[in-house]
C-alpha cells in the first residue's frame, strides 16, 4: 500500500518543483559550478581516475582472453560513466549510477541470465564448449605409444602456468607447450642435447618438481594443433613419451571414433557424441535445449512428483507461517497494549530476542534440541521419548512450523503494536459513545484499520517465507530424504532449497533443470505480488 | 501530506516515535474522565479476581511467551558454559560452568572460527556501508530532483525487490565463476566477489525506506542552503545526510543483519575454508556427522550471535520502525 499511495502521490505532495524553466536551470548549474571547490573537484577527479584505470586494465584483461562482447560492454559504461560525472548536467544520473551498476549486472543481468540457464543442459558433464569436450574426451583416453622415442623434457612455468619444453630427439630442435598450447619451436639454452630453459619460462628445479608432482604428471602437452596427433606426458620429469587417444576425431564428420572396439559416437545434437546405441561420451557440451528442462519438470513422473509436493508444501509453509506469526504477534500485540500493566518493557526485549538472533543460528540450535536420540527435547521435556521430530515426514513439517513461529512472532508482535498504537483514540472513543462493545470495536474498527497497514507487511511476509532457505536447510535440510526421487530432493524441502540442491549438492550438479525450477518459483512470486497489490489496493480504498 | 504529518502506520508514522508506549483509550479513561473535573478514585480493598481480570491474566501469558522465547537461548548459553559436552551432556541446563568449548572452538586449528568471525564482520560491515551509501545516493536522487524516467525507477525498483538475489543463485555462481577466471581477485572464492553481489541488492527496499524518509525531510532546507550558495553535493552529504541519520542507522543494521544471515550465496561463492562466513561455516560444521563437540558450537553460536542481538537491542527504538515499512522477516 505505502509503494503504490507514494508513488502515485508525489506529484502532489512534497515541495520540489515540478520541472524547472530553462534559467532556473541554468542558475543551478552556475551555482553548483561556483559552490563546488578545487577540493570537490580532485576527489571527483582521483575517483574516476581510478574507475578509469580498473576499466583499461579489465578492457586489456578482456581483450587478452578474446572477450569482445564483455570489453564492447566495459568500455561503453565506462565511457558512460565519464561523460556522466564530468557532464554539469546530468545531475539525477550522478547519484543513480553507481547502485544502478551493481543493480543491473547482479540482479537483473542474474535474473535474465537464469532464464537463459534455464532452457540449456548446463550442468556436470556439460560444462563447456565443444572444442572443450573434445579435447577433454582426447586428454582422458591418453594412451601411450609403444616404441615411441624418448623426448627429453624440462617442466617450465609461465605467469602460473605450467608447461613442457620438449627437445625433439631427431631433430635436436626445442619446443615448448601447456596443456592448452600445442607445441610451438622456441630458442632455448641446452644442456648437452636437452633444452633446459627458454626465453620467458621459468625452469622448475627438481625439489619444485618433486613437490608439484601431481600437477607435472598431469601434463598433457599436445603435440600440434590436430587432437589426433596425441600429446605428450611425461612421469617423472625429465623425460616425455609421445601419447595418443584411442579416440579419434573427425572434424569434418562431427564424429569420435573409438578405434579399440570401432564405435562412431556421432554428434546428435543432445550435447555430447552419442552411440547408436544411445551410449554416450562425457563430458559433452553445452546446447540449448528448448523446453526441456520444463517438460522433464512436469512429465517425468519421477520428478514431476517431488515436485507437485515440494510445491504444495511451500504454499503451505508460507501460508501458515504468516497466519500463525501474524495471530500469535497480534494477540500479543493486544495483550500487552495497556497502560495498567507493569513491566512491559521488559516482557517486550525477552520476546523480541528471537528475532535479534540471526536465524541461521537459532535454526541450528533448535536442530540440536529437537534432535530424536539426544535433543533437549525429548530427554528432558519430554522424559527420554524418541520422538522423530525431525525425521518423520508430517512432524518434521510441523516442527518446521513450530520453529518458524518461534522465529518470526516477534516480528509481527512489533508490527502490530505499532499498527494498534497509530490508531487515532478518537475512533474508538466514538465507538464506545455510539455504544460499541469491546469486541465489536476491535473487530469492525480495529482490526480492519489494523489490516489495511499490515496487508503489505503481510504480503511480504508471504515473499519472504516462500523462499524462506534458512529455516528449512539448518533445521531438517529438507529431510528426511526421498528415495525414490533422482534429485536429492526430501519432504521438507520448499522450492528454494529444491534449487539450491539440484544446482550444488549430490552426484551430477543440473544447472538448467535448477534454473527451470528458479524460474517457476518466479513465475508465482510475480504472480502472488500482482495479485497481492491489487488487493491491498483495493483495502486500502475502504479507509 | 506525507512530508508534514506522518502517515499511521507508514515509515515515517512509526519512527516518528510511536514506539514508544501510548496510552489507548481504555487506559485513559482510568486517570481522566472526559468531563474535566478531577475524580479521585476511590481505594477499594484489592481483589486478586479483579487484578487478574484486568492485568493478571496479561502476566500469565507474557511469562508463557517469555519461557516459549528464551528456552533455546537458555539452553544454548547453558550448553555453551558446559567445558566438554555432547549434544546429550547438554541436557542438564547449567549442571557445569567452565569458558573451556569457548576456548576450544576459538583454538581448534580445524575450525577457524576467528576467522569465519573476521570474515562475516568484515563482508557484512561493508555490505551496510556500501547498501546505505549506494541507497542513500539513489533515493537523494528520487526524493529530490524530477527527471525522466523517475516513475519508472522508483516502480521497477519495487518490482525488481520481489525477487530475491537467491532465486538466481546458479546464475550467480556461473557469472562469478567466469569473472574468476579473468579476473582473479573479484571473481569466484573471494570476499569482495561476495560483496559486489550483496550490494547488487542494495538498491531495493532499502532504498525504498530511505525515499520514504527523505521525502520527511522538507525541501525548504535544501532550498536554503541553495540560496547561501551550496551546491548539490554539499546539500546531500553535510545537511541531507545528517538529518536522515536514523534511517540511515536502520538500513545499515538491516542490511548487516542479512548479510550474517546470508547463507545460499555465500556458500556457493566462498570455497576454502578459510574464506567463509559465520553462517556457512557453522552450518557446515554442525551438519557434518563426525562432529559431536555440541558445546563447542553452542558457545560459537553465542559468540556469533553477540554482537547481532546487541546492536539490535541498541537500536531497537528505530528498527521497529524500519521493519514496518521494510519487511525483512
Amino acid at each position: 500500500m505505502q509503494m503504490s499511495t507514494t508513488i502515485g502521490d508525489d506529484t502532489r505532495q512534497d515541495a520540489p518543483p515540478e520541472r524547472q524553466t530553462k534559467r532556473q536551470r541554468q542558475a543551478s548549474v552556475i551555482a553548483d559550478a561556483a559552490s563546488g571547490g578545487m577540493k570537490v573537484f580532485l576527489v571527483k577527479l582521483v575517483g574516476l581516475g581510478i574507475v578509469d584505470a580498473l576499466a583499461v586494465y579489465a578492457i586489456f584483461v578482456l581483450i587478452a582472453h578474446d572477450q569482445w562482447i564483455p570489453t564492447v560492454i566495459v568500455a561503453a559504461v565506462t565511457a558512460l560513466v565519464n561523460w556522466i560525472y564530468f557532464s554539469r548536467r546530468k545531475l539525477p544520473a550522478k547519484y543513480l549510477t553507481p547502485g544502478v551498476i551493481f543493480l543491473v549486472v547482479f540482479q537483473v543481468f542474474v535474473l535474465l541470465y537464469t532464464g537463459y540457464i534455464a532452457f540449456t543442459n548446463y550442468g556436470t558433464g556439460h560444462n563447456g564448449t565443444k572444442e572443450q569436450a573434445v579435447s577433454s574426451l582426447m586428454a582422458s583416453s591418453l594412451e601411450r605409444v609403444e616404441d615411441s622415442p624418448t623426448f627429453p623434457v624440462s617442466v617450465v612455468e609461465q605467469a602460473g602456468q605450467l608447461g613442457l619444453l620438449v627437445t625433439d630427439p631427431e631433430s635436436g630442435d626445442a619446443f615448448v607447450g601447456t596443456n592448452d598450447q600445442p607445441l610451438a619451436e622456441v630458442d632455448a639454452e641446452f644442456d648437452g642435447d636437452a633444452a633446459v630453459a627458454a626465453d620467458g619460462w621459468t625452469t622448475l628445479q627438481f625439489a619444485d618438481v618433486l613437490a608439484r608432482t601431481d600437477d607435472v604428471t598431469a601434463l598433457a602437452v599436445p603435440y600440434s594443433d590436430d587432437p589426433n596427433d596425441g600429446a605428450i606426458r611425461t612421469p617423472d620429469g625429465t623425460s616425455g613419451y609421445l601419447y595418443v587417444s584411442n579416440l579419434e576425431y573427425d572434424e569434418a564428420a562431427g564424429t569420435m571414433t573409438d578405434l579399440e572396439t570401432g564405435t562412431v559416437y556421432a554428434d546428435t545434437g543432445e550435447g555430447a557424441f552419442t552411440a547408436e546405441n544411445g551410449e554416450q561420451l562425457l563430458p559433452g557440451w553445452q546446447i540449448t535445449v528448448g523446453f526441456d528442462n520444463f517438460v522433464r519438470a512436469v512429465t517425468d513422473p519421477r520428478l514431476a512428483q517431488p515436485l507437485l509436493y515440494v510445491t504444495l508444501w511451500t504454499f503451505a509453509f508460507a501460508l501458515i507461517s504468516v497466519a500463525s506469526t501474524f495471530f500469535l504477534g497480534l494477540f500479543l500485540a493486544i495483550v500487552f497494549n495497556d497502560m495498567r500493566m507493569r513491566g512491559r518493557k521488559a516482557y517486550r526485549v525477552l520476546m523480541i530476542l528471537p528475532y535479534a538472533i540471526p536465524s541461521f543460528l537459532s535454526a541450528l540450535v533448535w536442530a540440536g534440541m529437537m534432535n530424536q536420540s539426544f535433543g533437549f527435547i525429548n530427554q528432558v521435556l519430554l522424559g527420554g521419548a524418541s520422538v522423530p521430530w525431525l525425521t518423520d515426514p508430517f512432524l518434521a513439517k510441523i516442527s518446521i512450523l513450530i520453529v518458524n513461529l518461534w522465529l518470526g512472532f516477534p516480528y509481527m508482535f512489533l508490527v502490530c503494536m505499532g499498527a494498534l498504537q497509530s490508531i487515532p483514540d478518537d475512533i474508538q472513543e466514538a465507538a464506545k459513545v455510539d455504544g460499541a462493545k469491546p469486541w465489536a470495536i476491535f473487530r469492525l474498527i480495529k482490526l480492519p484499520l489494523l489490516l489495511v497497514s499490515v496487508a503489505p507487511l503481510l504480503i511480504a511476509s508471504f515473499a519472504f517465507n516462500f523462499n524462506n532457505f534458512n529455516t528449512i536447510y539448518m533445521l531438517t535440510d529438507g529431510g528426511p530424504r526421498d528415495s525414490n526421487a533422482p534429485i536429492p530432493v526430501g519432504f521438507t524441502d520448499i522450492l528454494i532449497t529444491m534449487v539450491y540442491k539440484v544446482a550444488f549438492t549430490g552426484q551430477t550438479r543440473d544447472y538448467g533443470l535448477a534454473s527451470a525450477y528458479s524460474i517457476i518459483i518466479f513465475i508465482v512470486v510475480a504472480v502472488i505480488s500482482i495479485i497481492a497489490f491489487r488487493r491491498t489496493k483495493s483495502l486500502e480504498e475502504l479507509n | 501530506m506525507a512530508a508534514q504529518h506522518p502517515v499511521p502506520g507508514s515509515q515515517a508514522g512509526l519512527i516518528a516515535g510511536e514506539i514508544g508506549e501510548f496510552p489507548d483509550a481504555s487506559t485513559r479513561a482510568v486517570t481522566s474522565q472526559g468531563d474535566g473535573t478531577r475524580h479521585i478514585p476511590t481505594k477499594r480493598p484489592f481483589s486478586f479476581g479483579r487484578w487478574f481480570g484486568a492485568t493478571g491474566w496479561r502476566h500469565l501469558v507474557g511469562v508463557v511467551m517469555v519461557v516459549f522465547s528464551l528456552f533455546p537461548i537458555v539452553f544454548v548459553v547453558s550448553s555453551s558454559l558446559n567445558p566438554n559436552g555432547t549434544l546429550t551432556g547438554s541436557n542438564a541446563l547449567f549442571s557445569k560452568i567452565g569458558l573451556d568449548s569457548y576456548v576450544r572452538i576459538l583454538s581448534d586449528p580445524q575450525v577457524p572460527f576467528a576467522t569465519w568471525f573476521a570474515n562475516t564482520l568484515i563482508i557484512a560491515g561493508v555490505t551496510a556501508l556500501g547498501t546505505v551509501f549506494l541507497g542513500a545516493l539513489a533515493a537523494y536522487s528520487f526524493s529530490r530532483m524530477r527527471f525522466t524516467g523517475r516513475r519508472f525507477g522508483l516502480v521497477s525498483i519495487v518490482v525488481v525487490q520481489m525477487f530475491p538475489q537467491l532465486l538466481a543463485v546458479v546464475a550467480i555462481f556461473l557469472l562469478m565463476s567466469t569473472i574468476g577466471d579473468l579476473f582473479p581477485a573479484i571473481g569466484l572464492n573471494t570476499h569482495v566477489g561476495l560483496i559486489m553481489v550483496y550490494l547488487g541488492g542494495a538498491l531495493g527496499v532499502n532504498t525504498y525506506l530511505m525515499y520514504g524518509f527523505f521525502n520527511t525531510v522538507p525541501a525548504s532546507i535544501d532550498e536554503a542552503a541553495k540560496i547561501d550558495g551550496a551546491g548539490h553535493a554539499r546539500i546531500f552529504f553535510t545537511i541531507i545526510l545528517r538529518l536522515v541519520a536514523p534511517i540511515l542507522a536502520v538500513v545499515a543494521l538491516l542490511s548487516f543483519i542479512a548479510s550474517v544471515n546470508e547463507f545460499v550465496v555465500a556458500s556457493v561463492l566462498l570455497i576454502d575454508t578459510e574464506n567463509q562466513t559465520l553462517a556457512v561455516g557453522l552450518t557446515k560444521l554442525v551438519s557434518n556427522p563426525r562432529y559431536a563437540d555440541w558445546s563447542a558450537f553452542s558457545a560459537g553460536a553465542v559468540m556469533a550471535a553477540l554482537p547481532v542481538v546487541a546492536l539490535f537491542l541498541f537500536l531497537q527504538k528505530y528498527i521497529v520502525g524500519g521493519l514496518t515499512a521494510g519487511a525483512v522477516k
